[in-house]
């Protein structure tokens, strides 16, 4: 009798559905939490369910492979969550026409800013240079970065962990540092947040407000763009 | 909704193939968005645009839930931290100042331009 659950147990464990249900209840318990402490932006339900699923996996020493497994289906829908924000983009049409010239101009300042000033402030802060590398491309969306750094002829892995912390962080700093500065244009604040913080960045703009979801879309796809082009270059320039 | 997923994997498909084929520096996906938005424009353009879009509700449902499709790779993240483990202290403050100082001059940037053409 004994050994039945836990028969039960290795069957689940080795299912995909089992692994989906756990990222699908830990972001809804996540996101529950974040609106209960009233959207505070220190509250991020993306980094909360993140660390209630990397808790199950671990007491339950499940390894990373076998969790992706059902996971996947998830991570699947970031293509298509990607091609949504056309709707929101086609609904906001003329407020984005309205800003079109001051929304080139910051993604060019904010694109060189983002790779020169991790480069400079890493090597002030004495890191070595195979991880100033990982770094240059740390505020595109994973999969742009990780290629990116890759042509360097670094380590893509940690540059997704780079990445991801960088989302968070932006998520997390964005709302208290527009208010403390008095911003209160929403266009401007959500593509100050797409494009330093890509998706996560964009998923927190998303739930402040639709129109600074939708101009933190657009940063985060034309930074995508024009990090791919520059970071070569400016690693070349300064490394 | 199968239809409107259809509409959003098929505008993913061939901005995929697209980028590809062209070998275009421009993620699959993103260029998947511009060739949703096109056909989104001839539409409200030729009909009522107070009208719902076919993939609006889906599309909007996808997009309030953003955050849910980053987990499974932060999970992956959080097995790889011991990678900066060495590093912890610089790349945290990197981190942040860099992010700090992008927000600033990216909205800074943004609202000056903007000023200045007003």
């Amino acid at each position: 009798m004994t050994t039945e659950p836990f028969a039960l147990w290795v069957y689940l464990s080795s299912q995909p559905l089992l692994w989906l249900v756990v990222t699908l209840f830990s972001w809804l318990a996540a996101d529950r939490i974040a609106v209960l402490a009233g959207r505070n932006p220190i509250v991020n339900p993306v980094l909360i369910a993140i660390l209630l699923v990397s808790i199950v996996l671990t007491v339950s020493r499940t390894p990373y492979g076998v969790y992706f497994e059902g996971a996947q289906f998830v991570h699947f829908l970031l293509g298509a969550a990607t091609v949504s924000i056309a709707v929101p983009l086609v609904r906001n049409r003329s407020v984005v026409r309205a800003n079109l010239v001051p929304l080139v101009a910051a993604l060019v300042v904010g694109s060189v800013v983002a790779i020169v000033s991790v480069i400079v402030l890493g090597h002030l802060f004495g890191l070595p240079h195979d991880i100033l590398i990982a770094m240059a491309p740390k505020s595109v969306t994973a999969p742009v970065a990780m290629g990116i750094t890759q042509a360097l002829g670094g380590e893509p892995s940690l540059t997704a962990v780079l990445v991801i912390l960088t989302g968070v962080l932006g998520a997390v700093i964005v709302t208290p540092l527009m208010n403390a500065f008095r911003i209160r244009d929403y266009a401007a604040r959500g593509f100050a947040v797409g494009l330093s913080s890509h998706g996560i960045g964009t998923a927190r703009a998303f739930v402040v407000d639709p129109l600074a979801g939708t101009f933190a879309g657009i940063a985060m796809g034309l930074n995508a763009i024009l990090t791919s082009i520059l970071t070569p270059i400016i690693v070349h320039w300064l490394l | 909704m199968v239809a409107a997923f259809a509409q959003l994997l098929a505008c993913q498909l061939a901005g995929e193939v697209v980028t590809r084929w062209l070998n275009l520096p421009i993620p699959g996906p993103v260029l998947g968005l511009v060739i949703l938005a096109a056909t989104l424009l001839v539409r409200v353009r030729y009909r009522d645009d107070r009208l719902e879009l076919p993939v609006e509700r889906t599309a909007t449902a996808i997009l309030a839930n953003l955050g849910l499709l980053f987990v499974p790779a932060g999970v992956g993240v959080v097995q790889q931290l011991g990678l900066l483990s060495s590093n912890a202290v610089g790349i945290a403050l990197t981190l942040v100042c860099s992010t700090l100082v992008t927000l600033l001059a990216t909205v800074g940037t943004f609202l000056a331009v903007k000023k200045v053409m007003a």
